[in-house]
């Protein structure tokens, strides 16, 4: 910590005391106790009970789905925040600003209406889904429909980790790589990604925590066809609605360890980014 | 091409060669983000309010108007504001503790201070209304003191509250970080109480990551769902947020409603969005003093 | 290798950073930009490496236009402000990198790349430092590394942008005297952008002054020092004395002050320009020059002592600052306050109404 001792606001014993209890108290009854109740409540009946709660048929189907639905979105959300974060940290252009606004738009928009606004344009009466109907393509109320709604709500996260990290970084390096006559992907590859891969592996690891929880948009379109459409956290609703508690949480613990895995990965991200 | 010119120096910037970019990849990054945004965001976005602008404005107000659609509106607003200021305060209180204080397990509280970032929402509200309900963990407790969170508006502030901590802790921290300790060193040595300090000195520096935070956290409960719809008993005209209205609407197949609802809320969220972001450029630039 | 520049204007936006910019850089020689922030000069570097593209005019590397050539194939040498080294290389992949990223076809040998990598270190004198990483090395150390990454292509033309500006003074002088061998012995055509107007003169053949992206003077460091074209390159290159008057009938007067000039100086307002070695210091008033002052600060650090000077009867914008031999102040003992005259061996004469200055010499 820092060599020098500065005599600073809230040093005294008492106010330092008081405030982390405070704070400490707070984070406990609003964060830990929460997440602890999830495993409480999801091994209430025992690990044999938690074993045939997760190994139950739906659930198994609806973890099935959401990885293949986080396995569909994650890629594709990264290949466009890498280009987009490339794109505004390394040009200028006019619109650039405006381009980085545009893509904070899904964090500010209900998950209900981005549900929505595929539904009315893919839906059977909606202009597309109508036009493609015609040729018995059905996006909606089945997984394309998911993943589609899924890559909206999640399209954010690669690029916004990656942009300030990148516009810190400066375009100093690249200019080094091409000076010295590296390709395009050559600079991508050996220059840029080597500086960039742990902000890029949170921003992944964020965006698969958001696309295998998101629940809002999806419920939305997926019509909740147990064994069919129903992803985990859909499952989750359908079992806590059934009153099997004990189920719902079982299926919330693999949600949950997902979230705790994204937090231990920021952590090391953060760390690392600290050390440089 | 290029030695013909060179005698007669061409007299206008028309007639300069396109600007190359020293750094590959321009058109084809550019090309993939407007692609993409085209087709996930503007497409859609601008079905919507297409679709709501398609049914004539007595009918579209005629639905935004319904004393049910209007009684969420209340909800929502006054929910998300109740949880933003919750907010504000509890999120000044925990960047300034992760920031100015070293005790043990301060790396895990930080850590753990994006879990409702990371945890779905839909776990987030069974949680939140499991611990809430007559007999959870909390629950029994304020029962006993005569309070009620389950399935009252209350519980709507919780769960708002929870789903959007990590915005002021986050945009705080940062300003908190960068002070100079010079600041408080020189208010001090003039005389001035820790109190004052931190009115006049810090409170200056902090106020505009507060309410960067606190905005952001009112937009994210505006429209909160998952977390929402569990711990709310959802009783019409008491305890429905905008979000589960939309829902409703869909459910009973009224498209046209839905929409019109959904069109009110976008446009709410994109002004929102604008004026954050504006507000944050000025704000920026005034640090940095541009 | 020469570097031709012809006719080279560069916008950004709306902001004109080069106007008309017209330059030879002759082949093996090391060639300064110097010039103030602003003045253009890394821009104008920045276009000689195809790192920026002008709106117009030629770029031309021994009579063969590159304008229109990627910085990719240009194959100049950069070496960059804040060296830019890849962070998460070691030293010797950071040198390897231009071999590493040839075609596959011209690319040499693994044992040929790590043979020259080593030689290159050598040269730098930096063999032992091959594993470690930019962060473990002080500022010198990574502009040299820098500086073998860039010669790792064999570049004919070598650019460097403020090579020494982050280097703290000691080393700085070090890395100068040091780069300036090197040139010596590689002969390769170097370019540098500096603001400090020492660094310019002590280490190059030829110095180009900007200023508001304009080219104010092309010479050599001795002809740049002792005829300056203008007011600006004249303060730019150092302290500087100015007496602004009015020329009548051969004498400048402003004040209490006056100066007989030699022949053939029209009557006009004039501002006479003097560097503190040009300037002798006198207890009584000459019939030369009547240029009285009172001592105003006395500084005794270095190789002369400094004697600031406030004008007594008369007025200028900055004090002046006359040098003196350590042994002439132990001989005199000027004090502050005592009232001095200055005389003039050499000077600069800049008139309203002549394009050129004149220099004046009254030996």
């Amino acid at each position: 910590m820092a060599a020098r001792k500065h005599r600073r606001v809230g040093d005294s014993p008492v106010v330092r005391r008081s405030l982390v209890g405070l704070a400490v108290a707070l984070t406990l009854l609003f964060l830990f106790m929460p997440l602890a109740l999830i495993f409480v409540q999801a091994f209430a009946e025992g690990w044999a009970g938690y074993v045939s709660n997760i190994l139950n048929e739906y659930t198994l189907h609806a973890i099935g789905l959401t990885l293949f639905v986080a396995l569909l979105t994650v890629p594709l959300n990264m290949v466009f925040g890498v280009f987009l974060a490339w794109l505004v940290t390394r040009f200028r252009f006019p619109g650039r600003k405006l381009l980085t606004t545009l893509i904070d738009i899904p964090f500010a928009v209900s998950p209900v209406v981005a549900g929505l606004l595929f539904l009315l344009l893919y839906g059977s009466n909606g202009w597309v889904g109508q036009w493609l109907g015609e040729y018995d393509i059905q996006l909606m109320f089945s997984w394309p429909g998911i993943v589609m709604v899924t890559v909206f709500v999640t399209c954010p996260f690669v690029a916004r980790e990656l942009i300030p990290l990148m516009q810190q970084q400066g375009r100093e390096e690249e200019e080094a790589g091409v000076v010295l006559g590296a390709s395009g992907w050559q600079l991508f590859r050996r220059v840029t990604l080597p500086n960039i891969r742990w902000a890029l592996l949170y921003g992944v690891i964020l965006t698969n925590a958001r696309a295998v929880g998101e629940f809002g948009a999806v419920s939305v379109v997926s019509g909740s066809i147990r064994g069919q459409t129903n992803t985990l956290p859909l499952q989750v609703e359908l079992l806590y609605q059934d009153y099997n508690t004990v189920g719902a949480f079982a299926a919330s613990s693999l949600l949950a360890g997902i979230a705790l895995i994204t937090l231990v990965v920021k952590a090391i991200v953060e760390w690392r980014q600290s050390r440089n | 091409m290029a030695t013909t010119e060179l005698s007669e120096r061409p007299a206008k910037r028309l007639s300069a060669p396109a600007t190359k970019r020293v750094l590959p990849g321009f058109g084809l990054s550019l090309g993939i983000s407007l692609f993409f945004i085209s087709l996930v965001l503007l497409l859609p976005i601008s079905g919507l309010f297409i679709r709501a602008a398609g049914m004539g404005w007595e009918q579209f107000w005629f639905v935004i108007t319904d004393p049910r659609v209007v009684a969420s509106y209340k909800v929502t607003v006054l929910a998300a504001l109740a949880a933003s200021l919750f907010n504000c305060v509890f999120g000044l209180l925990l960047a300034w503790v992760l920031v100015r204080y070293e005790f043990p397990g301060r790396r895990l509280l930080d850590a753990i201070m994006d879990l409702p970032f990371a945890l779905p929402t839909a776990v987030a509200g069974i949680t939140l209304a499991t611990l809430f309900a007559e007999n959870g963990w909390y629950g029994q407790y304020l029962a006993k003191l005569g309070i009620e969170v389950a399935f009252t508006p209350l519980g709507i502030v919780v769960a708002m509250a929870f789903t959007s901590l990590p915005f002021v802790v986050r945009t705080v921290q940062p300003v908190l970080e960068e002070m100079a300790p010079e600041d408080e060193e020189a208010a001090m040595s003039l005389g001035a109480s820790d109190m004052t300090v931190f009115r006049k000195i810090l409170m200056p520096t902090l106020w505009p990551a507060i309410v960067t935070g606190g905005a952001l956290s009112f937009a994210r409960s505006l429209g909160e769902y998952g977390a929402v719809i569990f711990i709310a008993g959802n009783s019409p005209y008491v305890s429905e947020v905008i979000s589960l209205m939309i829902f409703v609407r869909l459910e009973e197949y009224d498209f046209p409603a839905a929409s019109a609802i959904a069109a009110v809320v976008m446009t709410i969220s994109l002004l929102l969005l604008l004026v954050i972001n504006v507000w944050q450029g000025r704000y920026l630039k005034r640090l940095q003093g541009g | 290798m020469s570097i031709e520049i012809q006719g080279i204007n560069k916008f950004f936006d709306k902001f004109q950073a080069l106007h008309d910019i017209n330059l030879t850089i002759p082949d093996g020689q090391l060639t300064a930009l110097l010039g103030p922030s602003g003045s253009g000069k890394t821009t104008l570097l920045r276009i000689i490496a195809g790192l920026e593209t002008p709106e117009e005019g030629r770029i031309r590397f021994s009579g063969k236009d590159v304008t229109d050539l990627h910085v990719r194939d240009r194959r100049v040498g950069f070496v960059f402000q804040h060296y830019a080294l890849f962070r998460h290389m070691t030293v010797a992949e950071n040198v390897a990198f231009g071999l590493n990223v040839l075609p596959r076809k011209e690319r040499p040998g693994k044992p040929e790349i790590r043979k020259r990598v080593k030689d290159l270190l050598e040269m730098v004198q930096l063999a032992h430092l091959a594993n470690r990483y930019p962060t473990q090395l002080s500022g010198g150390q990574k502009q040299r590394i820098a500086l073998a990454r860039a010669m790792a292509m064999r570049p004919e033309i070598l650019l460097l942008d403020e090579p020494f500006g982050a280097l703290d003074a000691k080393v700085r002088k070090e890395l100068r005297r040091w780069l300036r061998s090197l040139h010596d012995e590689l002969h390769f055509t170097s370019v540098f952008v500096t603001h400090d107007q020492e660094e310019a003169l002590e280490l190059s053949d030829q110095v180009v002054v900007m200023s508001s992206g304009r080219i104010e003077q092309v010479d050599s460091p001795v002809e740049l020092y002792g005829r300056p074209d203008s007011r600006f390159v004249f303060e730019f290159l150092g302290q500087v004395n100015v007496l602004s008057g009015k020329i009548r009938d051969g004498i400048m007067r402003q004040g209490d002050a006056w100066i007989r000039l030699p022949e053939g100086c029209e009557n006009d307002d004039a501002q006479l320009y003097l560097r503190p070695h040009e300037v002798r210091l006198t207890q009584d008033a000459s019939d030369r020059a009547h240029l009285p002052f009172r001592i105003e600060a006395i500084n005794l650090i270095g190789a002369e002592v400094r004697i600031e000077l406030k004008p007594d009867g008369w007025e200028c914008e900055e004090l002046w600052e006359v040098g003196i031999s350590h042994t002439e102040f132990n001989a005199r003992h000027p004090q502050r306050g005592d009232r001095c005259f200055a005389v003039p061996d050499v000077g600069h004469l800049f008139c309203e109404h002549a394009a050129e200055p004149t220099t004046l010499d009254w030996r």
